[in-house]
């Protein structure tokens, strides 16, 4: 391929970082199912572990397999590097871990997926460190919410399940004032509606279990590095601006640039943590990849559809889904993700909480679960499930209020997916 | 040329084509980023060479160092500049009387005056980039730590000579 060339999102999702194997010639990424790697000789282990050379020591920290879909996922998402883990929550947890100190707080979105909500609101109390919610439609409220102790900004690009789409550029904007980094989840939209960078994200994190992967087999999340923030500016990241002592007093942000917070992730976080993703999981993840974009686009199509004929269906009082004109987020969706409002949202039933639970008990071809972005149609009402643990009030802000029933619009032919609602909602 | 961003071809060539790389402001301290890259390039089998006045005649990266371009009295194929940019015209000068062929400076050092005198007197010249990461890039090595190489290629790579964990800048043709 010529030099000056800069190939398109398809060929990206099929080729990136996938090169024929070294010793076998195998076209596919073999799944590398070893825990460890014999080093050259003792000059090349110690070159190793000081991090001199680039190379595989330990399955915890790298694995070839797991390799090929980091750089798939910073080829796709414009970054400088990424590093893939064991979940979506696992990638969160690291940026954090890698990000705070004791006392820090960040500001957060307070329509995130419900599982996001309870990380930040419980798990990291036990750390010292503390989360100010703000309105993900609106910027004002995060710049309200900045404090001198302010390490991040945190948003989903789509929430889920709210079908908010989020004015990442003006988020961003805050976040450069504030000189902190934002971080999206970019989970909902994939990179192939949207890619955050270009509206200011420094930090993109995607639970890969979703759509990305696509299959509903394998739980993974990544972390991706778009090598925009200046780590060494400010004393507010002493992790990546101080030497570290585990590594001979090596300063990360100064030895690695603009993929130093990629690296600190893993060298640091991936290491002392050790959520590290199973070579078989990024191997199916990494298939599912190569057929994002025709997956995505169907998603899109088939989710289109369905949320039209749920709004002229008489049972429905509401369906919020950002696709639709008339939606209040129709315009930032035509803006951020013109392609399509992705394939997950949410609508109400007029008798409500009873009404959620029996339509999840009629359907025959939706499955009842609780995860979304798979090649199946998915359902769940989440006020009895995912953001059960939250209080009313919680789960009204979040987009989960009792009424609610969410979507993941599965590739099946969109017609049987509408079928099996109508003889659903005809049951109720 | 264009400085602002260079072909893959443009750099993989430099560093196919050379073998001695005087390392101008090299460190004493383990910690320093021209520390990783002299390790690097001589474990690639590089010959590398410390350039510091200070520092004449002690032992850095396992090499001796130099006091100055002009004392080292073999041919130097590369001078890489871990200087600042304003001091990259002086070495860029001195660099050009030894005859140098290739003026590489690294990541954040840029002095477009320097690289003018350079490519007038014939030579090639690489501004705000590292070599080592250059050749993880181009070799694909960096793809190992997550990084994105930014190339793509459906032909194999070879192992280097002294392993399974090292590459090559070539490809199986
Ligand atoms: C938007 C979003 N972010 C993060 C997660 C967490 O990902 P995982 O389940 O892979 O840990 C989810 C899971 O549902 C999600 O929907």
């Amino acid at each position: 391929m010529s030099e000056e060339r800069t190939p398109g999102f398809n060929t990206l999702a099929i080729h990136a970082g996938a090169r024929p194997d070294a010793s076998t010639g195998a076209r596919v990424t073999p799944i590398y199912q070893t825990t460890s790697y014999v080093f050259d000789d003792a000059d090349h282990a110690a070159a190793l572990f000081n991090l001199e050379t680039f190379g595989n020591i330990y399955s915890r920290i790298m694995n070839p397999t797991q390799a090929v879909l980091e750089e798939r996922m910073a080829a796709l998402e414009g970054g400088t590097a990424a590093l893939a883990v064991a979940s979506g929550h696992a990638a969160q947890a690291i940026v954090f871990h890698t990000l705070m100190e004791p006392g820090g707080e960040f500001v957060a979105a307070r329509q995130l997926y419900g599982g996001s909500i309870n990380q930040f609101g419980e798990a990291s109390r036990s750390s010292d460190w503390h989360v100010q919610w703000a309105d993900t439609t609106d910027a004002e409220s995060f710049r309200a919410a900045v404090s001198p102790k302010t390490r991040a900004i945190f948003v989903e690009s789509i929430a889920n399940p709210g079908g908010i789409v989020t004015d990442i550029a003006a988020i961003s904007a805050v976040a450069k004032e504030a000189g902190v980094p934002l971080i999206v989840d970019n989970t909902l939209a994939t990179p192939y509606l949207m890619q955050p960078k270009e509206y200011g994200a420094d930090i993109i994190v995607h639970s890969l279990t979703k759509f990305l992967g696509g299959h509903g087999n394998s739980v993974g999340g990544v972390i991706v590095d778009c090598g925009t923030f200046d780590w060494m500016a400010s004393g507010r990241y002493p992790t990546l601006s101080e030497p570290c002592a585990s590594y001979h007093g090596m300063t990360l942000g100064e030895t690695f640039g603009n993929f130093a917070f990629a690296i600190a992730c893993r060298v640091l976080g991936l290491r002392d943590l050790g959520p590290a993703i199973a070579p078989m999981n990024a191997f199916l993840i990494l298939n599912g990849i190569e057929t994002l974009p025709l997956r995505m686009q169907r998603h899109c199509d088939n989710a289109r559809q369905v949320a039209e004929w749920l709004s002229d269906h008489d049972k429905v009082a509401w369906v919020n889904y950002a696709g639709l004109p008339g939606n209040s987020f129709h315009g930032t969706a035509m803006l951020y993700c013109p392609k399509g409002a992705g394939a997950v949202f949410t609508f109400g039933l007029k008798d409500g909480y009873e009404a959620g639970i029996a339509l999840v008990g009629k359907v025959e071809l939706f499955s009842h679960l609780a995860n979304i972005g798979d090649t199946r149609s998915l359902i769940i009402h989440p006020a009895s499930t995912t953001h059960r643990q939250l209080g009313d009030e919680a789960r009204e802000r979040a987009g989960a209020g009792a009424d609610v029933v969410r979507l993941s619009v599965g590739l099946e032919d969109v017609d049987d997916i509408i079928a099996d609602l109508d003889q659903a909602l005809e049951a109720i | 040329m264009n400085h602002d961003t260079y072909p893959d071809a443009y750099i993989r060539d430099i560093l196919l084509k050379h073998a001695v790389f005087a390392v101008v402001g090299a460190s004493a301290k383990t910690t320093r980023p021209s520390y990783y890259v002299m390790k690097y390039l001589a474990a690639k089998g590089y010959d590398v060479i410390p350039v510091s006045p200070g520092l004449g005649g002690r032992t850095v990266a396992d090499r001796v160092v130099v006091p100055s371009l002009a004392e080292i009295g073999r041919p130097v194929d590369v001078v890489d500049i871990f200087r600042n940019s304003d001091a990259a015209f002086a070495v860029t000068e001195e660099a050009i009387r030894i005859g140098a062929k290739v003026i590489w400076m690294q990541i954040g050092v840029r002095n477009d005056a320097a690289a003018r005198l350079a490519e007038e007197a014939g030579l090639k010249v690489v501004m705000n980039r590292c070599p080592k990461i250059e050749y993880g890039r181009l070799s694909g090595e960096i793809g190992w730590t997550g990084v994105n190489s930014r190339t793509l290629s459906s032909r194999r790579p070879l192992l280097g000579p002294k392993g399974g964990q090292q590459r090559t800048l070539r490809d199986e043709t």
